[in-house]
């Protein structure tokens, strides 16, 4: 099996930290990274009429965006540095997806970002990250 | 209509004088208008000594018709509904699109209203205990009329230029006729249709919303709101307008998140009342299947307790007026036939599972005390019924009564603008034009008394129905054919199950 790594960028900082993480340690160990971009969405959520008339067009824009304003740069970096990578752009519960995908490319290690969010945030919205660590399949590494 | 737009002006040129006086002079000037739309709309023929509205037999035998033509598929494919809106069935690989469940609650939301809490009292008030089992019968078979319409809704939806989507009974009645060779007759019916229902937008989903809210706010002021109809219906016009004109969608947005939860809440407090009357429960149910069949006490006896139930059941659940294909057309799936299942649900829980409970509540408070609501009919029947048991209720249930009333009138405002931009087109002035239209007829809802609300209400509705079914009955075929190749491609395992 070769040496994967799933590594989830969002547009933030933490998504950030987590790319330059991961590609540092690809670099020196020679892995494979899979750049992952979760768009956040649920297929039970409660829409206007008016939403969901629009939702094909608004789920482009979102993919759209998605892939040049944040997963393009980011495997133009990897490009650059030699690092062999390829990217995913997906909708979905981010936790959730971000386990179905490091299964479906057989990743040894998912790695991300540290949100750092309040605790009453936390409380009310949960943490990605801590979804993840509950139940990935495969080590996670949270970068801070 | 005309008289209805010259109404419309006056009222605009008299300027809302504040004095009390005022909603009694609307009433008036409506009233009459109300009635003789009403009587041609529902030109009656004599049955058995009951009125039987032309109207009302057209949609039952509708509804039969399409129960049969599809085998049944209000049973048979209820677990398949279930299945899809649970996503079993969804692809993974296409995450973010409209799901089945997403089209369901809108369009769920939309029918969920006043109809559901004011709409059954009317039922029980003129029909009698009885009116409840043929409101039951009616979303039963409501659920193949709904099947047929919003399987078509998504097979024949136009995709605009911006990408959104534009769907419903206008789109499959042109296109529709034409692959069958009808394209002339598909135009008209098209048309006929786009212009039911954006005048009917103005009642069912408008005025009748606007006026029960109105109603249940002043039942639960103690009747502080009196005569200040006109207030009411501005603020409440205000509101709308502020959403559908000035684009306020988070408005909208967290109105579509709360209604379910207040639809689950209302439920659950009909239970509680349901439970507490429980020793009225056995006669109740009782009353229920006795009127059925024997119309005691009803004009028209059992003949007019099943006229009464249908019509309230098709102003609850919308089946045969083709609102929700509009709203299910948003879906992008392979299979339009998919859509029709999942929608076969909205008749059976606006209507069998909700308006029912609705019906006990007031059944079980009838048999306890049979004067229980003094002359209170609609919604404040209902309120009554409820603080019979539970005394703070009616004010939980004017909120939840304005909520639904509000995405009610948020849903129409939208299918009765389907309506328009088919006929003119998706400039943006129209749009304007016709989103003004609606939010005066919020503000009129609350000036004018039930009679005549329901009146017009029920004319336009109908006045929908009709290029409706008839299409549907041409189009049916086409649907049966979706129905069984879909049905194949299920056995044969080329519609994979997906395991979540």
């Amino acid at each position: 099996m070769s040496n994967s790594v799933l590594v989830a960028v969002d547009g933030s900082e933490g998504g950030e930290r987590a790319l330059r993480y991961a590609s540092e340690r690809a670099k020196l160990g020679g892995a494979k990274l899979v750049v992952t971009y979760v768009i956040e969405w649920s297929p039970y959520s409660f829409n206007t009429p008016e939403e969901n008339a629009e939702r094909h067009m608004r789920r482009e824009q979102e993919i759209e965006r998605a892939t040049s304003g944040v997963v393009e740069p980011a495997a133009a970096i990897l490009a650059k540095e030699g690092i062999e990578h390829e990217t995913v752009v997906r909708h979905g519960q981010p936790a959730a997806t971000l386990i179905e995908l490091a299964e479906k490319h057989g990743v040894q290690q998912i790695v991300i970002g540290r949100r750092g969010q309040s605790g009453i945030k936390n409380l009310l919205f949960g943490s990605v990250a801590g979804n993840l660590v509950q139940t990935s399949p495969v080590p996670v590494v949270v970068v801070p | 209509m005309t008289r209805i737009f010259a109404t419309l002006a006056a009222f605009f040129l008299f300027t809302l004088p504040a004095f009390a006086g005022f909603d009694e002079t609307i009433n008036q000037l409506t009233a009459p208008i109300a009635s003789a739309v009403g009587s041609f709309v529902f030109f009656k023929i004599p049955v058995f000594g009951a009125q039987l509205p032309l109207v009302v037999l057209w949609l039952v035998i509708g509804a039969l018709f399409f129960t049969f033509y599809m085998g049944f598929v209000n049973i048979s494919g209820f677990k398949h509904a279930i299945q899809l809106v649970r996503g079993d069935y969804a692809d993974p690989n296409s995450p973010g699109e409209v799901s089945h469940f997403q089209a369901l609650a809108t369009a769920v939301s939309g029918t969920v209203g006043i109809g559901n809490i004011g709409g059954v009292a009317v039922a029980v008030t003129i029909g009698g205990a009885g009116a409840t089992f043929w409101l039951i019968v009616a979303g039963f078979l409501g659920m193949s009329t709904k099947f047929v319409e919003c399987t078509l809704g998504v097979k024949y939806r136009s995709e605009n230029p911006d990408g959104s989507v534009s769907g419903g009974p206008m789109y499959y009645m042109r296109k529709g006729f034409e692959e069958r060779g009808m394209g002339g007759f598909g135009k008209f019916m098209g048309t006929f249709y786009a212009i039911g229902i954006f005048i009917g937008a103005l009642g069912i989903g408008n005025m009748f919303q606007s006026n029960q809210a109105y109603v249940q706010l002043n039942t639960v002021a103690g009747g502080a709101l009196d005569g200040l109809g006109w207030l009411v219906g501005l603020i409440l016009a205000a509101v709308v307008f502020a959403v559908i004109v000035g684009g306020i969608k988070s408005i909208a947005r967290v109105t579509e998140k709360i209604v379910p939860f207040m639809a689950i809440f209302y439920c659950v407090f009909a239970i509680i009342v349901i439970l507490m009357n429980f020793t009225s429960i056995p006669a109740a149910i009782g009353n229920i299947f006795a009127g059925a069949f024997t119309g005691a006490g009803v004009q028209g006896g059992a003949i007019g307790a099943l006229i009464i139930g249908f019509q309230r059941a098709v102003f609850s659940n919308e089946a045969g007026i083709g609102s929700a294909s509009i709203a299910h057309a948003a879906v992008r799936t392979p299979e339009p036939v998919t859509e029709g299942y999942v929608s076969l649900l909205e008749p059976f829980i606006d209507t069998i599972v909700i308006c029912t409970i609705t019906a006990l509540v007031i059944g079980t408070s009838q048999v306890a005390d049979p004067n229980f609501a003094g002359d209170a009919t609609g919604v404040a029947m209902t309120s009554a019924a409820f603080e019979r048991q539970i005394s703070w209720f009616p004010l939980p249930l004017a909120f939840g009564a304005l909520l639904f009333a509000f995405s009610t009138m948020i849903s129409w405002s939208y299918y009765g603008l389907k309506g328009w931009t088919y006929l003119f087109g998706e400039g943006q002035m129209g749009q304007t034009i016709y989103k003004l239209i609606f939010c005066a007829f919020v503000a009129i809802g609350c000036m004018v008394q039930l009679g005549p609300i329901l009146d017009i209400s029920d004319a336009l509705v109908f006045l929908i129905c009709v290029p409706n079914i008839l299409g549907l009955y041409f189009l049916a075929p086409i649907v049966k054919r979706e129905m069984l190749n879909y049905k194949a491609k299920l056995a044969s395992g080329e519609i994979k199950r997906y395991d979540h």
